[in-house]
C-alpha cells in the first residue's frame, strides 16, 4: 500500500498539485435485522478503494476509485489535480493549511471481545430471543432487533510527509416495539431509537446492553402508551434523559460550533450556523454549569479515532467552559482562517468522500446531581425519554423534539405517564436555563451512526456524552 | 448495456449453487462541484461498482457485497453469501421474480450530463457566483452530474438493466439578513438555464432584506413546489409504504378507498414518466409502471415490494429496495397532478398569508398521523391584498399533512422536479388555507 500511496502523491505533484493526500480504505460492514420473528436481513458488505485529494494554487480537486491498481491511481491522481484546475478558475482566496503536518503513526480501536469472532448462531439467537420477549406483551404489532458490527482499515499518506495507519472496530445494537390500539400508534426503543447504539467497543457492548432483559419493559411501556394522556401544552420544567440529551447537544451544539458551515460551506444544504468567530471566548452559550468538550480520545466513544483524515492527532478541545463559548470544530484549512490550529475533527464517510469537518465526541461533561435530586427539586414539571422525532433551523437556534415517553413530575417524584411528550426552544435560551446536570455516575457516551451532511452526502458515526440535565421554563406539548 | 456488468452478472450467477440467487450490479460515477462565499471550495469526482448478491435455500437469506470485482473475490462472495444463509433461520418467503417486461425508459438516460466535465461545472458555478458579486451578494451551491447502471439478474431468467443520469443543481445566494434559492433537477443537464437560475435566486435575496417577524398561528400559505415536494414525501413515507400496511401503523390501514384528502388531490408514482428520473424495474428487477396512490382525495393504493405484496396476499408494485430493506418499500417518483393557477392567480386570492419558498428540516412529528414540523428558509413573504409586502423572518411549522391536503384551496399549473430520498418528486406550487405556524426563530 505504501508504494501505491507514494505513486499516486507523486503523480498527482507531476500533474502540477502543490499539496496531495491520499487514503485507500477498506470497510466491512455486518448487520442483521429481526423483524416480527423472523430473520429480514443478513448481511455482509464490504467496500474497498482509494481517494487522492489535491490542492493547486490554492484550489481543490478530489478523486476517487474502486480499483486499486497502478494504472488506476495514475489516472485517479491526475484527475484530482485537473479537477483542482477547474475549482481555480472560480477562485477568490487561496486554501492555507497552516503548518505541515507530518504525522507517522498507528492505531487500532482497542476492543475486548472482537465482534467479527462471535458466531452469527449467537447474535442471531440474542436479536430472536429479544424480538420474542416483545412480541408477548399483547398490543405489540410490530418489533424490530438489530445488530451491527463494522471494521474499517484506513492508510492515509500526503506530501508532508505523513503515513498514518488505522483500524477501527465499532459494535453497536437496538430493539423497537410498536403497540397499536385504542386508535393509536406508539413506540418504544431500548437503548437507543433510530436503530441502534453504537460505539467504538467490542461485542461486550451488546453484552453489556442486554436486549433480553429489557424486551419485556421496553414492549409493555409502548403498551401502556396506548392509553396514556397526552403530554399537556404549557411552560414548564423540563429534565431530559441521557439519550435525547445527547441529540440536543448533537443538534444545537455539535452542528453549529462546525467551522466550515460558519464559514458557509454547508449554506446551501444543510444550513450556517448563528455563531461566527468573533463569538470565541465572549460570548454565553448557556448557564454556568454547561461544559462541553470535543473529545475524539474518549474510551469507547463513536467519535473516537487515533488520527483524523488530514492527519492530525486525535484530541480534547474546550468548546463550553462554564457555559462560555470557547472553540470551534475545525479542519486545517478553516482553523488557519481564525488563527488557530485544527483541532482534529476532519473524518470522510469512506474512500470515495473528501474528508470534512464531523463531531468527535461532543460531550457534555457531568454534573453534580444524582437523578432523586434532579427531580426531588421539581414541583411540576415533565422528564422526557428517548428521541423520536427532531428539527432545527438552518443557523442551528430554533429548535423542536418529541421524544418516545414521558413521566409527570409532581412534587418532586415521578407520575403518570404522558405519550406523544415535544419540547420546542430557541438554542442560547434553552442552554442558559440549565440548572442542574447529573452526576458522572449516570454519564455515559451514546453513539449516533447516522449523522448527514455534505453534498454528496456522508453519514458520520459520532458520539455524545451526557446525564441526565434539568431545565426551567420550557414549552412543552406542542402537539397536544 | 456494458459488457461488464452482463459479463459479471452472468459470472455470479454460474459460482452459485444456491437454490436461488439474485445479482445486482450497480455501476455508478459521480462528479460534484461545490460552491461557497462564491468560489469553489470542492470539488470531487468518484467511479464505483457493487456487486450485491442474494442467495436464498430453503426460506434461508444471505446477502453480500463487494466493490472487489476480481473472480476469486467474486467466488469468496457468493461463499458469504450462502454462509450467511447457511446460518439463518427459515423465513416463508415469495420466488423470486421471473423473467419481466420492461417499459423503454431512454430518456433516463442523457449523454449531455455523461459527458459534463469540471470545466462545464465550474462555468455553471461561475456563472452564479460572478451575477452574485455584482448585486452585492455571495452564491453557495452545488451542481452534481451523475452517470450509473443498474443490472439485475437472477437464477429464475430475469434479467434487467438500465442506464441513467442525473443533473442537481442547488444554489442558495445570501446576504447579511437574506437568503434566496434556486434548484433544477433532471436527467438531462442541457437543460439548465444557469443564469436564469442565478438570476431567480438573487431577486428572491434581494426581496427578503430586512426580514421581521410575524406572530405564529395558522396562516393560509402560498407554498412553491420545494416546499410541496417534502410535505409529499413525508405524507408518503407516513402512509404509502408496504410495511406500515403489514404493520398496521400506517394511516391508510384499513382505509384504502376512502377519501382521506381534498377533492382536488390526486397524486400517483410515476416512474416511467417524462420530466422525472426515470426507472424501469425495481430493486429485484420487478417491472414498474404507473401507480395511483391518491385519485380526487381517495387514498387508492400502497408501493409494495414482493415481501409486503407476499404478506397481504396482493401483486408487487415494483418498489423494492435491493435487499436487506427491513424497512420495506416506499413510493420513490411521486408526481402532483398539476392544476390550473397562474403564479399571479394564486397570489391574488389571498387576501392575508404566508409565501414559503422552501423547507428546512422536515420530520415526521408523528408518523400515525402524518403530523410533520420543519422551519421555512432562504425566502419568507408576508402576502396582503394578493400581493408580497414584506419579508418574514423564519417560521417553525407543525401542521398535519393530511391535514394540509385537505385544505388545498389553489393549484398551479406549472410542477417542479424535487429531488428527494432516493428519487425525485414533480409538485406544483399550492395555495392551503389553515396551515399552523408553531413557532419562530431569529433571522
Amino acid at each position: 500500500m505504501k508504494d501505491l500511496a507514494h505513486r499516486a502523491l507523486n503523480r498527482a505533484q507531476l500533474s502540477g498539485a502543490d499539496y496531495v493526500d491520499v487514503r485507500f480504505v477498506k470497510r466491512t460492514f455486518e448487520t442483521i435485522t429481526v423483524k416480527d420473528g423472523h430473520l429480514a436481513g443478513l448481511s455482509l458488505d464490504e467496500s474497498a478503494g482509494f481517494g487522492v485529494r489535491a490542492l493547486y494554487r490554492g484550489s481543490w480537486g478530489f478523486a476517487s476509485s474502486a480499483q486499486v491498481t497502478p494504472d488506476e491511481v495514475d489516472r485517479v491522481a491526475a484527475l484530482a489535480v485537473a479537477i483542482a484546475k477547474a475549482s481555480h478558475t472560480v477562485q477568490r482566496e487561496k486554501v492555507d493549511l497552516g503548518p505541515a503536518v507530518a504525522t507517522v503513526g498507528r492505531y487500532e480501536t482497542p476492543i475486548g471481545e472482537d465482534p467479527f469472532r462471535v458466531s452469527l448462531e449467537e447474535k442471531i439467537a440474542i436479536l430472536m430471543a429479544a424480538d420474542a420477549e416483545m412480541r408477548a406483551v399483547p398490543e405489540i404489532r410490530s418489533t424490530e432487533a438489530s445488530l451491527g458490527c463494522q471494521r474499517e482499515e484506513k492508510t492515509f499518506a500526503s506530501t508532508e510527509g505523513a503515513f498514518i495507519e488505522q483500524v477501527l472496530t465499532e459494535t453497536g445494537c437496538g430493539i423497537a416495539a410498536t403497540a397499536v390500539g385504542n386508535g393509536d400508534v406508539q413506540r418504544r426503543s431500548y437503548p437507543n431509537s433510530f436503530g441502534r447504539h453504537q460505539a467504538t467497543r467490542g461485542f461486550e457492548l451488546v453484552r453489556e446492553v442486554d436486549l433480553v432483559g429489557n424486551a419485556r419493559r421496553i414492549a409493555e411501556e409502548a403498551a401502556s402508551l396506548l392509553t396514556a394522556p397526552v403530554c399537556p401544552s404549557r411552560v414548564t420544567t423540563l429534565v431530559l434523559d441521557p439519550t435525547q440529551l445527547a441529540l440536543q447537544v448533537h443538534e444545537s451544539i455539535g452542528h453549529a460550533i462546525e467551522l466550515d458551515r460558519v464559514f458557509g460551506m454547508e449554506a446551501s444544504f444543510a444550513g450556517t450556523s448563528f455563531l461566527d468567530p468573533t463569538m470565541l471566548d465572549g460570548f454565553r452559550y448557556g448557564s454556568d454549569i454547561v461544559n462541553v468538550t470535543a473529545d475524539a480520545t474518549a474510551s469507547g466513544g463513536l467519535g473516537t479515532f487515533g488520527y483524523d483524515d488530514e492527519g492530525m492527532p486525535a484530541q480534547r478541545a474546550p468548546i463550553i467552559e462554564k457555559g462560555i463559548f470557547r472553540g470551534f470544530l475545525s479542519s486545517r484549512e478553516t482553523a488557519t482562517k481564525i488563527g488557530r490550529a485544527s483541532n482534529g475533527t476532519m473524518r470522510a464517510d469512506g474512500w470515495e468522500r473528501m474528508p470534512m469537518i464531523r463531531m468527535t465526541n461532543v460531550n457534555l461533561e457531568p454534573g453534580a446531581h444524582s437523578f432523586a435530586h434532579l427531580i426531588g427539586e421539581v414541583e411540576d414539571g415533565i422528564y422526557m425519554h428517548t428521541n423520536k422525532s427532531w428539527s432545527i433551523d438552518d443557523k442551528r437556534v430554533n429548535f423542536q423534539f418529541g421524544c418516545e415517553i414521558a413521566w409527570e413530575i409532581k412534587g418532586g417524584k415521578l407520575g403518570r405517564l404522558l405519550k406523544n411528550p415535544t419540547y420546542t426552544g430557541l438554542t442560547p435560551e434553552f442552554w442558559a436555563s440549565c440548572d442542574a446536570i447529573g452526576d458522572k455516575s449516570q454519564w455515559q457516551i451514546w453513539g449516533t451512526p447516522n449523522c448527514g451532511k455534505g453534498q454528496p452526502g456522508q453519514t458520520a458515526h459520532v458520539g455524545h456524552g451526557a446525564a441526565p440535565a434539568r431545565f426551567r421554563n420550557v414549552r412543552v406539548g406542542i402537539l397536544s | 448495456m456494458t459488457v461488464t456488468s452482463k459479463h459479471l452478472a452472468d459470472q455470479v450467477l454460474s459460482l452459485s449453487k444456491a437454490a436461488e440467487t439474485e445479482v445486482l450490479v450497480a455501476e455508478r460515477e459521480s462528479h460534484l462541484t461545490r460552491f461557497a462565499n462564491s468560489e469553489i471550495h470542492q470539488n470531487v469526482s468518484e467511479r464505483n461498482t457493487e456487486v450485491r448478491v442474494r442467495v436464498i435455500e430453503e426460506g434461508r437469506v444471505g446477502v453480500a457485497s463487494t466493490n472487489d470485482l476480481s473472480e476469486a473475490s467474486l467466488s469468496r462472495l457468493v461463499e458469504r453469501a450462502r454462509m450467511l444463509a447457511s446460518h439463518a433461520p427459515a423465513t416463508e418467503l415469495p420466488p423470486l421474480p421471473g423473467p419481466q417486461e420492461y417499459a423503454a425508459v431512454p430518456h433516463a438516460y442523457a449523454p449531455a450530463t455523461a459527458g459534463s466535465t469540471p470545466e462545464d461545472r465550474a462555468r455553471v458555478a461561475g456563472v452564479a457566483c460572478r451575477l452574485a458579486l455584482e448585486a452585492g451578494l455571495n452564491a453557495f451551491g452545488a451542481f452534481e452530474t451523475a452517470t450509473g447502471r443498474r443490472t439485475i439478474a437472477n437464477s429464475r431468467g430475469l434479467f434487467a438493466t438500465q442506464q441513467a443520469t442525473k443533473a442537481d443543481y442547488n444554489l442558495v445566494v445570501m446576504g447579511s439578513d437574506s437568503s434566496g434559492y434556486a434548484s433544477f433537477t433532471a436527467a438531462d443537464a442541457s437543460g439548465l438555464d444557469a443564469e436564469a437560475l442565478a438570476r431567480h435566486a438573487i431577486y428572491k435575496a434581494l426581496r427578503s432584506v430586512h426580514p421581521v417577524a410575524i406572530a405564529p398561528g395558522a396562516y393560509t400559505v402560498l407554498l412553491e413546489e420545494d416546499a410541496v415536494a417534502d410535505l409529499l414525501d413525508y405524507v408518503a413515507a407516513a402512509g404509502f409504504g408496504g410495511q406500515g400496511l403489514v404493520d398496521g401503523v400506517s394511516f391508510v390501514s384499513g382505509r384504502l378507498g376512502e377519501r382521506l384528502f381534498g377533492e382536488n388531490v390526486t397524486v400517483w408514482d410515476d416512474p416511467l414518466g417524462q420530466g422525472m428520473l426515470p426507472a424501469a424495474f425495481d430493486g429485484t428487477g420487478v417491472a414498474k409502471g404507473r401507480l395511483c396512490l391518491i385519485e380526487n382525495g381517495i387514498a387508492r393504493a400502497v408501493a409494495h415490494d414482493s415481501d409486503t405484496a407476499h404478506r397481504l396476499g396482493v401483486a408487487s408494485t415494483g418498489h423494492a429496495f435491493p435487499a436487506p430493506s427491513p424497512s420495506g418499500p416506499y413510493p420513490s417518483h411521486l408526481h402532483m397532478e398539476g392544476g390550473k393557477a397562474s403564479r399571479s392567480e394564486m397570489l391574488r386570492g389571498i387576501e392575508r398569508g404566508i409565501l414559503v419558498t422552501r423547507f428546512h428540516y422536515t420530520n415526521l412529528a408523528d408518523a400515525h398521523t402524518a403530523t410533520m414540523t420543519g422551519m421555512t428558509r432562504d425566502g419568507t413573504f408576508l402576502i396582503e391584498n394578493g400581493e408580497l409586502t414584506r419579508p418574514l423572518k423564519n417560521l417553525r411549522f407543525t401542521s398535519g399533512g393530511i391535514d394540509a391536503l385537505n385544505h388545498v384551496r389553489m393549484i398551479g399549473q406549472e410542477t417542479k422536479l424535487v429531488p428527494g430520498w432516493y428519487g425525485a418528486t414533480r409538485a406544483p406550487a399550492l395555495v392551503v388555507d389553515g396551515f399552523r405556524f408553531s413557532g419562530v426563530t431569529m433571522f
